[in-house]
């Protein structure tokens, strides 16, 4: 099996691609010379086959992401030489854009224009930041001790990371990894989804050509139980990140305790609330409530997928949210105007399926969508989904669907629909649409999530932390917060004058 | 998973939500039109010089007017004249350039105050304001080689140091407070759930700027690079000795796609331009880098006009002291390299050595030995280590504090003459047996002149380095890591270094105690200079108390 495979681009033509483990800066086969096969979404055909990274593959890896560790990059390189790299990076995918954005498009069914300004963007704007943020990361000096000694703290990169990322974002969810911890001066072993491995593989010739030193990027697709358990039990790994479902959180928890108790930070699910006031602009938040929801065809970890209408504008509200629904730019992924693709998988498509099965019989109102589109032909779309009048109890209402399925019902009082919007495993955001000043703040202090949205939803931006409270997650990415995720703090004591 | 810079219609039926109000800038609004335009019309003033040097050849072109709103041109004075700039190796003058009077500053004042209230301050989000300083930085390094051969020529120091530091570092600078720009935040002040207090950091607004003959391209980018990441526009003035490399800068940002308005260059004297500045009504804040007495009268200037925010970065008698466990070789080395680096002419110079009795004698020897080895000449030549001084009158300041020295009794060790007949060139001179209180010891020289006396103590030493109006920095040399912890704690200076000398960095703040200054350069402490604290207090479910 070749390390690299040709395929028809939508605008592009015939491109070649790696399918290979990038490790040391080389394309490799899995030395168990077994490979794994994609689908693309938008036929259910086979998409491409990818070497499938083993143990004795991971063991490669982090043997050669350790040496780079020691020798080229962590403590042997300025912050500032790893920030004219990082900045080189971003230039690069800046020049290749389109060309990335359509392999992303192509394998994870989002629109192409989407994948471009969106994906592609988003992630040239995670590497500048951290690119900037590089040299500005500050210790402290104490000095709470007269002329008896002296101590100050340096903020180190742990070390080599693991870092296993999902399917709905395979290249910015990249970026969100890789950028901050080489910027903290980590070395990482990647793992992309097993569903959408190749841009993240376009990314190392990218990394390579940017002149990042080999085993400081070491990328290793393959499945879950196989090459991320590798991972996440690897006793020389200092630290494995995750984001994805609350499942695979735990597993990947679990393993890190019993293996080298690595450190771990996890981004998970959500099922998180927008809050509507009578107060509130109706055709605003509506817009916001259907992005929220619809963005990325519902999959999505802050998506916003259960809906608080206060009882005066209920109806009104759910029509308007309706009438956005039935104009959403539903169709194909190499289509410039398409905003909403399929779903990942065929897997996911009848799960979503399940879901407004399982909802419509506890009980709820099927607004709009609740099927497959009727222009599927083979592909995974399913139609922008209200559910309306649902209660507390049910599935649909407990559990992240993650598809493009929105769960509404109405509300009397502020302290109710705290109460409400807190009644949730997860806690990874909320929104809140309101025209009162005060209502507004109190509400956000009283939602445990770790976004919240004020009259706005789903605005991301490289410099403000996002994550989770309760399951949603354990710790923050980006900001000044996603660098600390890969750095550990030293404390040096100096001893002036003490004598024992 | 969604930025705002990117958001358009991605639902076909809202599009107004997606569009509306998020998309913070079209990016019209803060990047004008790339079309490159260098002069406003063929009778603009242009310096004109052609290099020949081993490290680059080539024809430049350098506009001299007054760049003020994105335009060159010449004083809005009838009166105002032409200042003569000279080539400090020979004496001769390289060209004469339009000088800026107090009209021209109201006028850059008020486009900067425009500029800052359309498209820049609050108006252009941190990360473009960052992307626009990297942008700049690369164009620097694109040009290096033009910018190191115009600063050797104006101001004297040699090409290779002008490249490999003024240059390397000024982008470096601009680069640094690129990252800066979408990385400064505010605080949450949690008091009681009653409440929500936060902080926000918003730009000052329009600065004003006076900058020095020693570094000319170094202070500028020290100056700019952290107004602008913070939101500010600034009007800036070079020194009336040194101008040629801001200006060349304004050809760069022309191309970078600055604003109009943004950043307004001037050239002028201290007494016209560098006074309207610090008087300027408008102004909401000086900075100033240069002479105690100067830095002593803009802050006169800015207190009787509006208060407006000052911050100076002024003279210097660095001490550096030197233990006798230290690594003699590299003591030796970093102490000639404090004090003749740039001629002398730095304010945080190793000025005053002290050196540890057990090893004086040796020291002063190798230290001759080293000093008198320092080639003195053509700034161009690779060889050379020290070029001419810059001006005749620091020529003849300088000297003057050579006589000085004779006359209150203190040795010359090596040096004290002048170099050729042409242009200002005066050798490496060492004093030794000198006592506190002579001028020599007390007064900045500002030249390639230091004072070496010996200390038995760490006390005495301490004590020693202690006893001047300035404090901007010291150094020493040892190998007891206790002592060098405890003698940098007890130092009163803005700068300690420890078994090195004259070391600067753009993420290492710089600056003065006593006399030596107010406030930081560089670093995140550079940013506080540029920025105001504005309290937000929101009452979240207090009632009001009055009894009414």
């Amino acid at each position: 099996m070749p390390t690299h495979a040709t395929i028809e681009v939508p605008n592009l033509g015939r491109v070649q691609v790696p399918t290979g483990l990038f490790i040391d800066n080389e394309w490799v086969e899995s030395l168990s010379k077994e490979t794994f096969s994609t689908v693309d979404p938008a036929t259910g055909k086979p998409f491409l086959d990818f070497e499938h990274a083993k143990k004795e593959d991971v063991n490669r890896a982090v043997a050669s992401s350790r040496k780079a560790f020691n020798t080229v990059w962590g403590n042997n390189v300025a912050a500032t030489d790893r920030a004219a790299l990082l900045n080189k990076f971003a230039d690069l995918m800046e020049r290749d854009a389109a060309k990335i954005g359509a392999l992303e498009s192509l394998n994870s069914g989002k629109g192409v224009r989407i994948a471009r300004e969106f994906d592609v963007g988003d992630s040239i704007a995670a590497f500048r930041y951290y690119a900037g943020l590089a040299d500005k990361s500050h210790g402290q000096t104490i000095n709470h001790f007269g002329g008896e000694k002296f101590v100050y703290t340096l903020h180190q990169p742990i070390g080599v990371c693991g870092q296993i990322i999902p399917w709905n974002y395979p290249l910015m969810m990249w970026a969100w990894k890789v950028a901050p911890a080489l910027a903290a001066g980590c070395t990482v072993v990647m793992k992309p989804s097993e569903l959408t491995p190749l841009t993240a593989l376009v990314m190392c010739d990218l990394a390579k050509e940017a002149g990042i030193p080999a085993g400081v990027i070491n990328t290793l697709p393959g499945l879950g139980a196989t090459t991320g358990d590798a991972i996440c039990r690897h006793m020389d790994i200092d630290k494995v990140a995750f984001t994805g479902s609350v499942i695979t959180g735990r597993r990947i928890a679990i393993a890190a305790a019993e293996s080298n108790l690595k450190k771990v930070t996890l981004e998970l699910g959500g099922k998180s609330p927008s809050i509507i006031f009578d107060s509130a602009d109706v055709e605003q938040a509506a817009s916001w409530v259907a992005m929220g929801i619809w963005f990325n065809s519902g999959q999505d970890c802050t998506a916003s997928s259960r809906l608080y209408v206060q009882e005066g504008i209920y109806d009104q509200f759910i029509d308007a949210l309706a009438s956005k629904a039935k104009a959403c730019a539903i169709g194909q992924p190499s289509d410039e105007t398409t905003s909403f693709g399929p779903l990942i998988s065929e897997g996911q498509r009848d799960k979503v399926l399940k879901y407004i099965e399982s909802g419509r019989s506890e009980g709820a109102r099927v607004v709009t969508g609740g099927q497959k589109w009727d222009k599927s032909n083979g592909g995974f779309w399913v139609e922008p989904t209200i559910l309306a009048d649902t209660t507390i109890g049910m599935k649909v209402v407990q559990e992240e669907i993650f598809g493009p399925v929105i769960v509404a019902s109405r509300f009397k009082t502020e302290e109710e629909v705290i109460d409400l919007a807190n009644n949730t495993a997860f806690g990874l955001a909320a929104s809140v649409f309101t025209n009162d000043a005060m209502q507004q703040t109190r509400l956000a202090h009283s939602i445990d999530a770790g976004t919240i949205w004020l009259n706005q939803y789903g605005i991301l931006h490289p410099s403000v932390p996002f994550g989770g409270f309760k399951t949603s997650g354990i710790g923050r990415e980006l900001g000044t917060y996603g660098l600390e995720a890969y750095q550990q703090v030293k404390a040096v004591h100096q001893n002036l004058t003490q004598t024992m | 998973m969604i930025s705002p810079a990117r958001v358009t219609s991605i639902l076909r039926s809202a599009p107004r939500c997606i569009n509306q109000n998020v998309s913070l800038q079209s990016t019209s609004s803060y990047v004008r039109n790339r079309s490159i335009r260098f002069f406003n019309s063929m009778s603009d003033p242009t310096f004109t010089h052609e290099f020949n040097h081993s490290a680059f050849k080539g024809k430049v072109e350098v506009p001299t007017g007054l760049y003020i709103n994105g335009k060159w041109s010449k004083s809005l004075d009838k009166n105002a004249k032409t200042i003569d700039v000279y080539n400090p190796s020979t004496g001769e003058v390289l060209t004469s350039i339009p000088e800026g009077r107090q009209a021209d500053v109201d006028e850059a004042v008020k486009q900067a105050h425009v500029a800052f209230n359309t498209t820049w301050g609050l108006h252009a989000p941190g990360f473009k304001r960052g992307e626009l300083l990297i942008k700049i930085a690369e164009l620097m390094e694109r040009d290096a080689d033009i910018l190191a051969s115009i600063e050797a020529l104006d101001n004297g120091k040699t090409f290779t140091a002008a490249r490999d530091f003024d240059v390397v570092e000024s982008a470096r600078t601009f680069r640094y407070y690129g990252g800066w720009a979408d990385k400064i935040h505010g605080k949450v002040i949690e008091t009681t759930e009653a409440k929500l207090a936060y902080t926000r950091h918003e730009p000052v607004g329009v600065c004003g700027q006076i900058i020095p003959w020693n570094f000319p391209l170094l202070m500028f980018a020290w100056k700019i690079a952290p107004a602008v990441a913070a939101g500010c526009t600034v009007v800036i003035k070079p020194s009336e000795l040194t101008p040629l490399t801001a200006l060349y800068m304004t050809k760069l940002f022309e191309e970078a796609g600055v604003p109009p308005g943004v950043i307004n260059v001037i050239v002028g004297y201290g007494n016209t331009v560098g006074s309207a500045l610090a008087a300027h009504p408008d102004v909401d804040k000086v900075a100033f880098t240069g002479s105690t007495p100067v830095g002593r009268l803009v802050m006169e200037e800015a207190s009787k006009s509006n208060i407006k925010k000052v911050s100076l970065e002024l003279g210097g008698k660095g001490s550096n002291i030197i233990f006798e466990d230290a690594d003699f070789d590299e003591a030796v080395k970093y102490a000639a390299q404090g004090i003749f680096f740039n001629h002398g002419q730095t304010c945080c110079a190793g000025s005053r050595i002290y050196v540890q009795k057990p090893i004086y004698e040796k020291f002063v020897n190798a230290f001759k030995e080293a000093s008198s080895r320092l080639k003195v000449g053509d700034p161009f030549e690779p060889t050379t280590y020290q070029g001419p001084q810059v001006s005749q009158l620091q020529y003849d300041r300088i000297m003057k504090y050579v006589e000085h020295g004779k006359d209150e009794g203190a040795t010359i060790i090596t040096g004290g003459k002048r170099v050729g007949d042409a242009g200002y060139f005066i050798q490496p001179t060492v004093f030794g047996d000198v006592k506190p209180d002579m001028k020599i010891v007390k007064e900045e020289i500002f030249g390639p002149v230091v004072v070496v006396s010996p200390f038995e103590k760490e006390e005495e030493v301490i004590e020693s380095a202690n006893d001047s109006v300035y404090g901007l920095a010291s150094a020493v040399f040892t190998q007891d890591i206790s002592r060098a912890t405890r003698v940098a704690a007890n130092l009163k200076a803005g700068t300690i270094w420890i078994n090195c000398y004259n070391e600067l960095h753009p993420q290492i703040p710089f600056g003065g105690f006593k006399q030596s200054g107010l406030g930081r350069e560089l670093g995140e402490y550079a940013l506080e200079n540029y920025t105001e604290i504005k309290a937000v207090q929101i009452n979240v479910s207090g009632k009001c108390g009055i009894p009414l």
